[in-house]
């Protein structure tokens, strides 16, 4: 479960075109990185995954997306979100909702009420976010009185607790200390024997450590996918070596 | 070698000073103006004690004065007017900034905006002449013979009653409540309202989640605004509200204010208690202002810090 395959996906700004014919197959249960330089439109490519490109005001998108062999676009994106989680650049967690209520909310927006099971949602994805030895004591605190990189994970936990298929991460650790960013590395490293997941970062070397896959784009364009020692060592197309080596970008 | 003191920290002092000095201002006439009324209702007080705020009776002519149908007036009219203008002002708020196409809302919003700027006597003409026959023949009859069973809509219709008055001050606060909650929630970073829909949250759900609970403060904060200028407002009021001094649980019924009773009165006060009962409807209004907002402050700080180790936001 788990398997993306992208058929020559379009999006557009209103008149401003940010992809250009994208295909590609994101196996499941592997870690894909999207690496490339600013304003590549590696963002707007995971965000066209679970469809949250469309929310935008006069964004378009053409082209298809198969999960599990069936378009995304043939269900609601509501119900695509819960089997597609993200996790986003800065750490969001609800500043009105203690972290338990954090990472249930999505439960109960699907219309789990039952506290037991509420409770075991819970402690199982802050124990799969690594998060539940910090804050198991104290889970009735505001979510937002953690430090950042706990608040990341504790998003992280918020998007497993839905039992999504698909993980997005854009940048999921560009706001955090050194520290904090190994720790998420991990955390994602150890995800993905239950997860796909698509990370996007701005760090080649953060790539180079977790990645299976490596996808590189470039002024909207795909440039390159392939196994990331491939990518980093042997790439096939002069402009991936250049941004590898540090000659652009 | 000589030091010299940088000519920047004078400027500094200057700035010290003067805005401490307005702030001192501020506080200052508040107090002023509390003791003043204090001195002025000083007879008031004496005559009749407290006494005064359970007196129904106020009769100029026998030189009795109590304040309850006038605090009873301004209460009702007020809290009608928050159970009117709260939601419909929730409403416009969420769709001028999470539903609406860009035109519509600046268009929209500006309209709400200037819903503010009627002079409030140009609302109360309105009132009488619009909406009390309109209450009158219409309303007040329909809600009569369907819920005339509720003491609240019980009665003779005349239009000029605790409902017109409500209706008026609902109108003077919608703007208020409704462009205060838009603009704290045009404020709701974009990665809350994402960070819900992320998680398969339709619309309304993400305006539940992600933006009123963020913003909630804010939102309580406009209602108490609305609120303090329905407990204040005169002019309009007493134009619509029949200034009788009932007390009736009926909504049709007429009444009388504590801002309209003062503005109406204070020119006849022939006598020292007459005049000295005024100041203490007047020191009561301000008393309740006050009360009232401390209360609200207190409102917003237990719901605003929600959970241990949060911050107001």
């Amino acid at each position: 479960m788990g398997n993306l395959s992208v058929r020559n996906l379009e999006a557009w700004y209103g008149a401003q075109k940010a992809l250009f014919g994208i295909t590609a197959e994101i196996p499941e249960k592997q870690i894909t990185a999207i690496i490339g330089p600013s304003g590549c439109g590696k963002s707007t490519f995971i965000r066209c995954l679970n469809r949250m490109h469309d929310t935008l005001p006069g964004a378009k998108v053409s082209g298809d997306i198969l999960l599990d062999g069936k378009s995304i676009y043939d269900q609601h994106p509501v119900y695509l979100r819960k089997t597609v989680g993200m996790v986003f650049q800065k750490p969001n967690p609800f500043p009105s909702m203690s972290i338990y209520e954090n990472v249930v909310a999505g439960l109960r927006l699907n219309g789990e009420r039952h506290k037991e099971k509420l409770r075991a949602a819970a402690e199982k994805s802050l124990r799969m976010a690594a998060l539940w030895d910090e804050v198991h004591d104290r889970l009735n605190y505001s979510g937002v009185s953690l430090s950042g990189g706990q608040q990341q994970r504790l998003c992280i936990a918020r998007a497993l607790a839905v039992e999504p298929s698909v993980l997005l991460m854009d940048e999921p650790a560009s706001a955090l200390d050194p520290i904090a960013t190994q720790r998420i590395e991990e955390l994602v490293s150890a995800l993905k024997k239950d997860y796909t997941i698509v990370i996007v970062t701005h760090n080649m070397q953060q790539a180079a450590r977790i990645a299976d896959l490596t996808a590189f784009f470039l002024n909207g364009e795909l440039v390159e996918l392939g196994p990331t020692s491939e990518i980093f060592t042997k790439p096939k197309d002069k402009r991936t070596e250049d941004y590898i080596t540090g000659r652009f970008g | 070698m000589k030091k010299k003191k940088p000519r920047a920290s004078w400027g500094d002092r200057i700035l010290r000073s003067a805005s401490g000095l307005t702030a001192v201002l501020v506080v200052g006439i508040m107090i002023w103006m509390g003791w003043e009324m204090f001195i002025s209702s000083r007879q008031s007080l004496h005559q009749f004690g407290w006494a005064f705020l359970g007196g129904r009776v106020w009769d100029p002519v026998h030189r009795i004065f109590g304040a309850l149908p006038f605090i009873y007036g301004t209460l009702v009219t007020s809290l009608v007017a928050l159970v009117i203008a709260g939601p419909i002002g929730l409403g416009v708020a969420i769709f001028l900034s999470e539903m609406a196409p860009a035109t519509v809302r600046s268009v929209v919003g500006f309209l709400v905006e200037l819903l503010a700027a009627i002079p409030s006597v140009v609302l109360g003409l309105w009132g009488i002449f619009v909406l009390a026959p309109f209450l009158g023949k219409v309303v007040e009859p329909w809600l009569g013979k369907r819920l005339g069973f509720i003491p609240l809509f019980h009665g003779a219709p005349v239009g000029v009653d605790l409902l017109n008055g409500g209706l008026i001050l609902a109108i003077m606060i919608l703007p208020t409540i409704a462009s205060i909650s838009r603009e704290v929630m045009t404020a709701v970073p974009t990665v809350q309202r994402e960070a819900a829909l992320a998680l398969g949250a339709t619309k309304w759900e993400m305006i539940r989640i992600g933006v009123l609970s963020y913003a909630k403060s804010g939102i309580i904060g406009s209602v108490i605004l609305g609120l303090g200028r329905a407990l204040g407002e005169t002019m309009a009021v007493t134009m619509v509200i029949g200034n009788m001094p009932n007390i009736s649980p009926s909504l049709f019924s007429t009444a009388y204010s504590m801002a309209a009773v003062i503005a109406n009165e204070f020119t006849e006060a022939t006598y020292g208690l007459y005049l000295s009962a005024l100041m203490e409807i007047g020191l009561i209004l301000f008393a309740i202002t006050l009360l009232l907002n401390i209360f609200a402050r207190l409102l917003v700080w237990s719901v605003a810090r929600g959970p241990k180790g949060g911050h107001l936001v």
